[in-house]
């Protein structure tokens, strides 16, 4: 209800020199932007983009993994992957809220999305054709999102930073358990092993490809840096995953399907760090425009059960009209 | 095993049965839902149902004696092995069908939970004291869906209707006793149809009335689901449950 009430407000406001250089005052000294504050026209505009695309990623996101709930292999297996999806929904929720203190709301964004206009997580319009790429999901892209999320509870935007602490306690308990999924396949079989080796050849490159186009390349980065949206550069953000990664999969012998990986100790100031090989940045772009092997049924599908669900909302409505108006005339006939 | 041991076992697998499949079904919404509260509340109830049976087959096993697993018994029977009422395995159709089989199913578990809470039986009444809340809780929210579809728009109204007059004729299942149940109610274990029933008809009663449905005459209840007769979809729903222990025998996950 708080946020609604901004909805539609004017959120003018004249950005004068001395206005715009004490905002970055405001931000150099690490205080936190809350709704009703007066801001840049383009930080309210760069904060909806972010926040708007982190919700659609996570309700797409729920697509690819969702599609193996009905044949999770144990009951044990099948309520975890049911209780992580319906996490993924709740912070959709719990974002599309935070977008919404800045002034849009979220039958808006949601209409964006469907239209194809809102872009979300490339990475979703990957297919899951195996039991394994629950696991690869779950370690290698909750892995990654998190290296990108820890940083954003900083975020100079207040509403944004305090959903993303909730949001980094639950990414990271599922990146925990992806990763013992995988481990548990890579311990298995012969058959579950492969299984395990192939998912992980699928995902690595898709999984590196989240962090964005490299430094060189991102038209967002400088001033979202000086806001203190963002804390880090893509490419920084890339290396800490990569580190951080090869050795979970070396100590559960798996391969990464990177022929040009190898230890570089003079990386990282002189702590070292990995060098990697480079990424196929025509496959990012070709799957960005739309043109991935799931773009077309992740849009189709959540716009079927948006029309699908028209007349329940329809009807919600409309049984909530009737309620309030029985409500009006019994307090008009006391 | 003993007879009384024997007869509980096959009543407790009936009452797991119910709860996967319905869940199951339930799950199958997950991301697919008509607003994002509901991509919420459906997974939510399903994992209620599944946690319920996941208990219930781990009791199942251990009255059964026979070494196997909760995901033995969940996975690896064939479908004249499942007893679920036929209601559970119907196809989710539309959110108002959705809504009103959970219903339908919460008001019957309410008083079998409360009374099985105070039963002779540790096992059951334990797994009962948490069941009954949460049952509680998916009368209130399906109760409510059901009330406002049902007086919402002229579209709405017809196919909560609808999904009445397709569904009620498999209500009569829950109430089925076979020996097995006959002897759980003689043992104190389980209610009888009379302590279950009135409260059923009472929570379906208050719904429909505020919902403007009406209850369709049952000539003709349908039945089967008990003795592992079921209907053409459920080899599906078991094709995809089943998949990959069937694909990779003896594999852990």
């Amino acid at each position: 209800m708080y946020s609604q009430g901004l909805l539609g407000a004017n959120t003018e406001t004249e950005e004068t020199p001395e206005f715009l250089a004490a905002f970055q005052a405001r931000i150099d000294r690490e205080e936190k932007i809350e709704p009703n504050d007066p801001m840049p026209a383009a930080y309210r505009k760069t904060l909806i983009r972010m926040i708007s695309q982190h919700a659609h990623s996570e309700i797409v996101g729920m697509l690819p993994e969702g599609n193996w709930i009905t044949r999770a292999p144990t009951l044990r297996r099948k309520v975890a992957l049911l209780a992580k999806v319906q996490d993924e929904g709740g912070h959709g929720l719990y974002l599309y809220s935070a977008a919404e203190t800045l002034g849009v709301s979220r039958e808006q964004l949601t209409e964006e999305l469907l239209s194809g206009k809102a872009k979300y997580s490339s990475i979703f319009n990957y297919p899951t054709p195996t039991w394994a790429d629950i696991g690869a999901i779950g370690w290698l892209v909750d892995g990654a999102a998190i290296m990108n999320q820890v940083p954003l509870c900083r975020c100079s935007y207040g509403p944004y930073a305090r959903a993303m602490i909730r949001v980094c306690k639950e990414e990271s308990f599922h990146q925990r358990q992806g990763y013992e999924l995988i481990s548990s396949l890579a311990e298995g079989t012969e058959e579950q092993k492969a299984m395990a080796q192939d998912a992980l050849n699928r995902w690595w490159w898709p999984s590196l490809m989240m962090f964005g186009p490299s430094d060189t390349d991102s038209q967002h980065s400088d001033q979202s840096m000086a806001w203190k949206i963002k804390r880090f550069t893509n490419d920084e953000l890339r290396q800490k995953f990569v580190d951080a990664t090869v050795p979970q999969a070396e100590l559960i012998g798996l391969t990464m399907p990177d022929e040009n990986l190898r230890w570089n100790e003079t990386k990282n100031n002189g702590q070292g760090g990995y060098d990697f090989g480079e990424i196929d940045w025509d496959e990012f772009w070709q799957v960005v425009k739309g043109h991935g092997m799931m773009n077309k049924d992740r849009i189709n599908a959540r716009r079927k059960a948006w029309d699908d669900g028209a007349w329940v909302r329809e009807a919600a409505l409309a049984h909530a009209e009737k309620q309030s108006n029985a409500k009006t005339a019994a307090k008009t006939a006391a | 095993m003993a007879e009384s041991q024997q007869h509980l076992q096959a009543a407790v697998l009936q009452i797991a049965d119910d709860h996967l499949i319905l869940g199951h079904r339930l799950s199958e919404w997950c991301g697919h839902a008509p607003m994002l509260e509901e991509d919420l509340s459906m997974p939510n109830m399903a994992l209620d149902l599944i946690g319920q049976a996941r208990h219930l087959y781990a009791y199942a096993a251990v009255l059964e004696g026979k070494g196997r697993s909760e995901d033995d018994l969940a996975y690896l029977r064939t479908d004249r092995e499942y007893t679920n009422c036929l209601m559970v395995e119907r196809g989710n159709t539309d959110f108002a069908h959705t809504m009103l089989k959970q219903l339908y199913f919460a008001a019957f578990m309410k008083p079998f939970w409360s009374f099985v809470e105070n039963s002779s039986d540790s096992t059951l009444s334990s797994i009962a004291g948490k069941a009954v809340k949460e049952i509680s809780y998916h009368i209130r929210h399906c109760g409510e869906w059901v009330i406002r579809l049902g007086d919402g728009t002229d579209e709405s109204a017809q196919r909560m209707q609808q999904a009445v007059d397709a569904l009620h004729p498999y209500t009569e299942e829950l109430f089925w006793c076979d020996d097995h149940r006959q002897a759980c109610i003689d043992d104190g274990v389980l209610p009888a149809e009379h302590v279950v029933r009135p409260q059923w008809q009472t929570t379906i009663n208050a719904v429909f009335d505020q919902a403007r449905l009406s209850t369709p005459e049952v000539t003709f209840p349908l039945l089967g689901g008990r003795e592992g007769k079921h209907t053409e979809e459920f080899g599906f729903l078991l094709a995809e449950l089943q998949y990959m222990q069937r694909a990779y025998p003896g594999a852990q996950w």
